[in-house]
């Protein structure tokens, strides 16, 4: 129905409603500047510092955030402010913000995929000097495989909060049972034989857990590692993309056929949270994934199998290591109108004593891992992490390019490459993987296109010469 | 072989047995429609159920499975929840909700006006472009604002949301309210003017009562959308601003569990809503069936 325009015969409507109509623009001009004075509504003390923290939503993260009254009866003058994200939000926001130079942040989150290129796009502060000046932090402390990770020109420009590897957990008591023993630095071959002779689909258990989800960060990362150690690898030193080498499809063939004859059922659509769950009910013989992944599987809160685990080293084929590197690490963008007090915060939440106030205060479980050697060398640590520590701290001495890779590559990183593509074009040709677990198409189809997503970057960078 | 063709017994109907039976056959129609109604109703009203039950679980019984349908009741993760912060969040929700909702009304009302009792030229062109600022998709512009903001110096500021949330339910409040101004009768408008009313007063005094209900429905969907937009909030927002939307995510980890708190915040911050909803209920049935009749 369309309502007919209506004329109504009042001759004077304005002067009629000019005092009520007054009123009405005043309460919405009073509205509007409410509205904007509300935004402006930040803290006005007087020389009182507010930085604002951005992290990323783990269980160490919070336990930061939890113990932050330590921090502020050291720094009296300096407030908190955190935001607190779940990965993926908290990656694209802290991207854009540093990106764009959005100044919200002062402290930041990041790993060590983000750090090289940062510094070098000279979005973070250089924080070597202030390390430096800062008595008893001892960088020489850090674990050299992430101290290198999180250095750009010989300096560091973020310092790790956790570090992590990655190798295999499996069940020491089924292995007696079926006597089954472990070697010392299994190869890829062998955990094969070992998987499918373990497996038992009618009893719901697998021979192995192994992501298989799509994204850079899922699938992705222990494949990459596989790829590694078969002699594969995502470009050559000329950026020649290499997707579609004898290496890349053998590697990939014996990731998607392990997971068909001996995997977890449903492998396509099963991520890290997936696996974690499974080898904590007790449904998988052997797991290979991240070395924080103790911190689930050996919590009697949350695990059947906590206490019956043993650790080996990531698997190999003709390397000899193949384990990955990975830091969440912090920062100083270099838009913060506050470093001097983001240091203070930094310092305070990657230093000795906060490893020491952690474990005091909340648990030695609890502690950060794979940041400072110094870690492993407390008693009580020891003593929580003693089937763990020494795997954790081995595979994280062995994960760098030239043990665990077979030819040289012009981009940093072992389980992503280190250049701002990756992102997509790693989730892109994770998902090319994907369905190549699902049964969906055959590895071959999926590399050809994977290598085809990778052509037009290898050639931009052939002819950007970067 | 002989066939002996009985013819079918013939039963003797009555009109009064043909009535019985046909009361049968839609008492029948009507208990199995009814039953088919609690169904579905149930069928799209168990994921709330769900989200209910599990935030009154303890977390490890959150993520078991097969679920767990008997377990004794905890507040502890409301406790966890209140105890997290949720304050500032809430607050900042409940002026970004509140402040922009009522700009929109007092945009909305003369706007709707001018395109549906006193036309303007070309009314046509001019609703759609209020409803063609709805078909970008937000996706395609947050750059822009984000870098726009950044430049002015209000990222994370409360403002810049009640602006944007203004901005996003105008055009559906103004289509809203046009439907409702419609359906005003010409003749009482022109009995207003007969009796020397001018505009605003005819607005507010004629006008205004008679689309209450609308208005309420207008500025309960103007409500909903600005306090469960997650996507500006999420990304204009950092430690001052953050809005509930927001704080739900951040309940969530890649590492550990989380979805008993994940719910007990969740049903926390569907309340307001489920409050607003119910006090408007009345004037919201008879709103929402006003512009159906159409």
């Amino acid at each position: 129905m369309k309502f007919p325009p209506f004329r109504a015969p009042t001759a004077h409507p304005d002067r009629a409603g000019s005092r009520t109509g007054l009123r009405t623009t005043k309460l919405l001009a009073v509205a509007a500047a409410a509205a904007l004075a509300l935004g402006g509504c930040a803290p006005a003390g007087g020389d009182q510092e507010t930085i604002v923290v951005a992290i990323v939503a783990n269980p160490q993260m919070r336990d930061a955030v939890s113990l932050q009254d330590d921090f502020k009866s050291k720094h009296p003058g300096v407030d908190v402010k955190f935001v607190t994200l779940p990965e993926n939000e908290a990656r694209a926001k802290i991207t854009a913000s540093v990106a764009t130079g959005g100044g919200e942040f002062d402290v930041v989150m990041i790993s060590n995929y983000e750090t090289e290129m940062w510094a070098a796009n000279g979005w973070i502060d250089n924080l070597q000097p202030l390390a430096d000046a800062t008595e008893g932090y001892d960088t020489g402390d850090f674990i050299p495989t992430i101290k290198d990770a999180l250095s750009y020109e010989g300096d560091m420009y973020s310092v790790p909060f956790y570090g992590e590897s990655s190798f295999l957990v499996y069940r020491e008591d089924l292995f007696k049972e079926a006597g089954i023993t472990m070697p010392k630095n299994p190869t890829w071959d062998e955990i094969g034989e070992i998987a499918r002779e373990l497996n038992d689909p009618a009893k719901d258990f697998a021979g192995i857990c192994l992501r298989g989800l799509a994204g850079w960060g899922e699938v992705m990362a222990p494949l990459d590692t596989v790829i590694n150690t078969y002699g594969g690898q995502w470009f050559d030193t000329d950026w020649n993309a290499k997707l579609n080498t004898p290496e890349v499809k053998a590697a990939v063939t014996d990731y998607v056929d392990l997971l068909h004859d001996a995997g977890q059922p449903g492998a396509a659509t099963s991520g890290y949270g997936d696996c974690i769950t499974r080898y904590s009910q007790g449904k998988a013989a052997m797991w290979y994934d991240a070395t924080a992944m103790v911190s689930s599987i050996e919590d009697p809160a949350s695990s059947l199998v906590a206490g019956k685990s043993q650790y080996a080293p990531a698997p190999v084929k003709e390397t000899e290591a193949a384990g990955w590197l990975y830091s969440w690490s912090l920062a100083i963008p270099s838009t913060s109108e506050h470093k001097d007090a983001a240091w203070d915060f930094v310092s305070w939440m990657t230093n000795k004593d906060y490893i020491k106030l952690v474990g005091n205060q909340i648990g030695w479980e609890r502690v950060p891992p794979g940041s400072r050697q110094s870690t492993y060398e407390i008693p009580e640590y020891a003593a929580v992490a003693k089937a763990y520590a020494k795997p954790t701290l081995d595979a994280m001495y062995s994960a760098k390019q030239s043990t665990s890779m077979v030819n040289p590559v012009p981009y940093p990183g072992l389980q992503f490459v280190g250049i701002p593509e990756f992102q997509d074009l790693g989730t892109r040709v994770s998902q090319q993987i994907s369905a190549a677990i699902a049964g969906q198409k055959s590895v071959d189809e999926a590399l050809k296109q994977a290598q085809q997503y990778a052509e037009p970057i290898a050639k931009s960078y052939q002819e950007g010469g970067k | 072989m002989t066939t002996t063709t009985t013819p079918a017994p013939v039963t003797p109907t009555t009109k009064s047995d043909e009535r019985k039976s046909r009361e049968a056959r839609r008492r029948f129609t009507g208990s199995s429609i009814t039953t088919v109604t609690w169904l579905l109703a149930f069928i799209f009203f168990s994921p709330v159920i769900w989200l209910v039950m599990t935030a009154f679980k303890p977390e490890s019984l959150a993520a078991s499975n097969p679920p767990v349908f008997f377990f004794v009741p905890t507040f502890e993760q409301f406790g966890a929840v209140l105890a997290g912060g949720a304050g500032g969040y809430f607050l900042n929700s409940l002026i970004a909700t509140g402040v922009s909702t009522v700009l929109v009304i007092l945009l909305a009302v003369p706007a709707a006006y001018a395109v549906s009792i006193r036309p303007v030229k070309k009314t046509q062109d001019v609703l759609f472009f209020f409803i063609s600022t709805k078909m970008l998709p937000v996706v395609a512009v947050i750059m822009p604002i984000y870098v726009i903001a950044g430049q002015l110096k209000v990222l994370d500021n409360i403002g810049t949301l009640i602006i944007l949330y203004t901005a996003m339910n105008l055009p559906i409040a103004v289509w809203m309210m046009r439907s409702f101004f419609q359906e005003i009768p010409a003749e009482v408008l022109e009995a207003a003017s007969m009796d020397g009313a001018g505009l605003i007063k005819t607005l507010r005094t004629i006008l205004m009562p008679m689309v209450t209900p609308g208005l309420a429905a207008t500025a309960l969907i103007c409500v909903i959308f600005a306090w469960n937009e997650f996507f500006f909030a999420l990304n204009l927002t950092a430690a001052n601003a953050a809005t509930v939307p927001v704080f739900l995510v951040s309940q969530m980890t890649s590492e550990g569990l989380f979805l008993a708190k994940l719910s007990a915040a969740s049903v926390l911050a569907s309340l307001p809503v489920v409050i607003a909803g119910w006090v408007a209920q009345k004037q919201l049935v008879r709103g929402l069936s006003m512009g159906a009749v159409k």
